[in-house]
């Protein structure tokens, strides 16, 4: 029996089109395809503006795909999240794609262990349950706990990151996109990013990474895949 | 530039659950002057659709149509009721729409002088929403009055104290009380931060975002601030000229805007 594809790039091809500078085009990739089963993690490679990140962002069903699709399983079958409605990408977003970015987007006033057990509430999970959870991970991740009652707007970047890490990890996502997760973090919260990541894949989680620090991608990748191989003819 | 950049499925039906709410072609003409027009859309019971554009677009004239203020020229809107289903408001007699409007209905103002009747209390104000649906036993009302005051983190000391007397914040917080103690099933914001400071902006919008999400409810939150339609809404529906130009999933929406105009929006924001 052959195993489904928990994401399935098919095709896809994305050009920018900006209207307000003269109507110029820009062509990022074309006809470009992947698959990512569960427990691979595949690394995007290729150099600078090889459009890793838009490829990335219209897997989230952030960027809208010029053509081609996107599926990602979702409740055991394969949805076309650049063609899904609204409602729908967000069905699957709170359950089943989790995106860490670079940067937390920081809402006033919610504090750090709200931040982190809000995608638990979303999905039903007891608060009390919830408030372990995530209490053990804020400590693995070696967050002070001085800082858990306290907004993360005035942390430094590494907390920042370790914050939104704790936010996306702490769901068991069976898809997750990573964009530089360990941009900002030293050696010792490498590693333990590291591990969580490891740890997901053996769980049988899919993901699709950026990564530009060398040990780290070594360290999860199970293959690398060149996104400039698609780029699109200028 | 007036085409519709539709996304392949944000026109199809909402599959098996029942919209809450379904407008179709739906125009206002003031005289030779277009409002708002052929504008359709149906949204689902906890959905929050923010529609932004400059001002003059027509967000406020869909807005007071969909919430029954101003009769549209043509098409349709129909509300799923708590007491008559899915029917078109403006087929309901007058007193049935208004009772449908006290019911399963709130409507946010900007300005929170429009929204509150300034010469009774503010306890009063929060109450008197359960009193039009017929509710008389006063200590009830009075806690359910307090229950919300705290809700939205006003004083309860001065819950009789007269609106004006309260900031301009403050007013905003008891409106959103006053249109939330009756459950309703749809709120309608225009501006609803408008004309606050950004710390009270905030604050205000924070709450707003934990109610809705606490109590699932479905709302239309008008707003020209693309920090507050990122912030609050699912789905976004961009006007210009009285057309909707643009409608999608809001993050894809202000990450990667189609449209011409949508673009010139997204990157006239000024960056912080």
């Amino acid at each position: 029996m052959t195993q489904e594809a928990a994401i399935r790039v098919d095709d896809l091809s994305k050009i920018f089109t900006l209207h307000n500078q003269g109507a110029t085009s820009i062509g990022v990739f074309e006809a470009l395809k992947l698959e990512v089963m569960p427990g691979e993690c595949v690394v995007l490679a290729g150099e600078s503006g090889v459009g890793k990140s838009t490829l990335m962002r219209t897997i989230y069903g952030n960027y809208l795909p010029s053509s081609g699709g996107v599926f990602v399983l979702h409740d055991g079958s394969p949805v076309d999240i650049t063609k899904a409605p609204p409602h729908q990408v967000l069905e699957i977003r709170r359950r089943t794609l989790g995106y860490v970015s670079q940067f937390l987007r920081v809402i006033p006033r919610v504090s750090t262990l709200d931040l982190v057990i809000e995608p638990l509430l979303e999905n039903g999970v007891e608060l009390e349950e919830a408030r372990e959870r995530a209490i053990t991970l804020l400590q693995a991740l070696r967050l002070p706990e001085a800082h858990w009652d306290l907004p993360p707007s005035t942390f430094s970047g590494g907390e920042q990151q370790r914050v939104n890490i704790a936010r996306s990890f702490i769901r068991e996502y069976p898809v997750l996109l990573l964009d530089e997760p360990t941009a900002s973090l030293d050696a010792a919260n490498r590693a333990i990013v590291v591990e969580l990541i490891n740890a997901a894949l053996a769980k049988g989680a899919a993901m699709v990474g950026i990564f530009h620090d060398h040990d780290v991608r070594d360290a999860v990748a199970t293959r690398l895949f060149n996104v400039s191989e698609y780029k699109a003819a200028a | 530039m007036t085409e519709v950049l539709d996304r392949p499925t944000s026109s199809q039906s909402v599959g098996a659950v029942e919209p809450l709410l379904r407008v179709s072609n739906l125009t206002k003409n003031y005289g030779h002057v277009a409002g708002c027009l052929d504008i359709s859309f149906e949204m689902r019971p906890g959905e929050v659709l923010g529609i932004v554009g400059e001002s003059g677009s027509g967000k406020t004239t869909l807005l007071n149509c969909i919430s029954g203020k101003l009769a549209p020229t043509s098409g349709s809107i129909a509300f799923n009721s708590r007491r008559h289903g899915l029917v078109d408001i403006y087929d309901l007699s007058e007193p049935d729409r208004r009772r449908m409007q006290r019911e399963d209905w709130g409507f946010v103002h900007q300005n929170p002088r429009d929204g509150l009747r300034m010469r009774v209390s503010g306890g009063a104000n929060v109450a008197e929403p359960l009193m039009n649906l017929g509710r008389r036993h006063y200590g009830d009302m009075r806690q359910a009055t307090m229950d919300w005051l705290s809700r939205v983190e006003l004083d309860l000391g001065r819950v009789d104290d007269k609106p004006r007397n309260f900031s301009g914040g403050m007013q905003q917080r008891i409106q959103i009380a006053r249109n939330l103690i009756h459950n309703p099933r749809l709120v309608f914001m225009d501006e609803p931060t408008g004309g606050l400071d950004v710390s009270v902006q905030a604050r205000l919008l924070d709450l707003l975002r934990e109610l809705v999400r606490d109590l699932g409810l479905a709302a239309i939150i008008v707003t020209h601030d693309m920090a507050v339609a990122r912030l609050m809404a699912d789905r976004l529906m961009v006007m210009k000229g009285g057309h909707v130009v643009e409608t999608g999933l809001a993050d894809q929406v202000l990450d990667d805007p189609q449209h011409p105009y949508t673009q010139l929006l997204v990157s006239s924001v000024l960056q912080i």
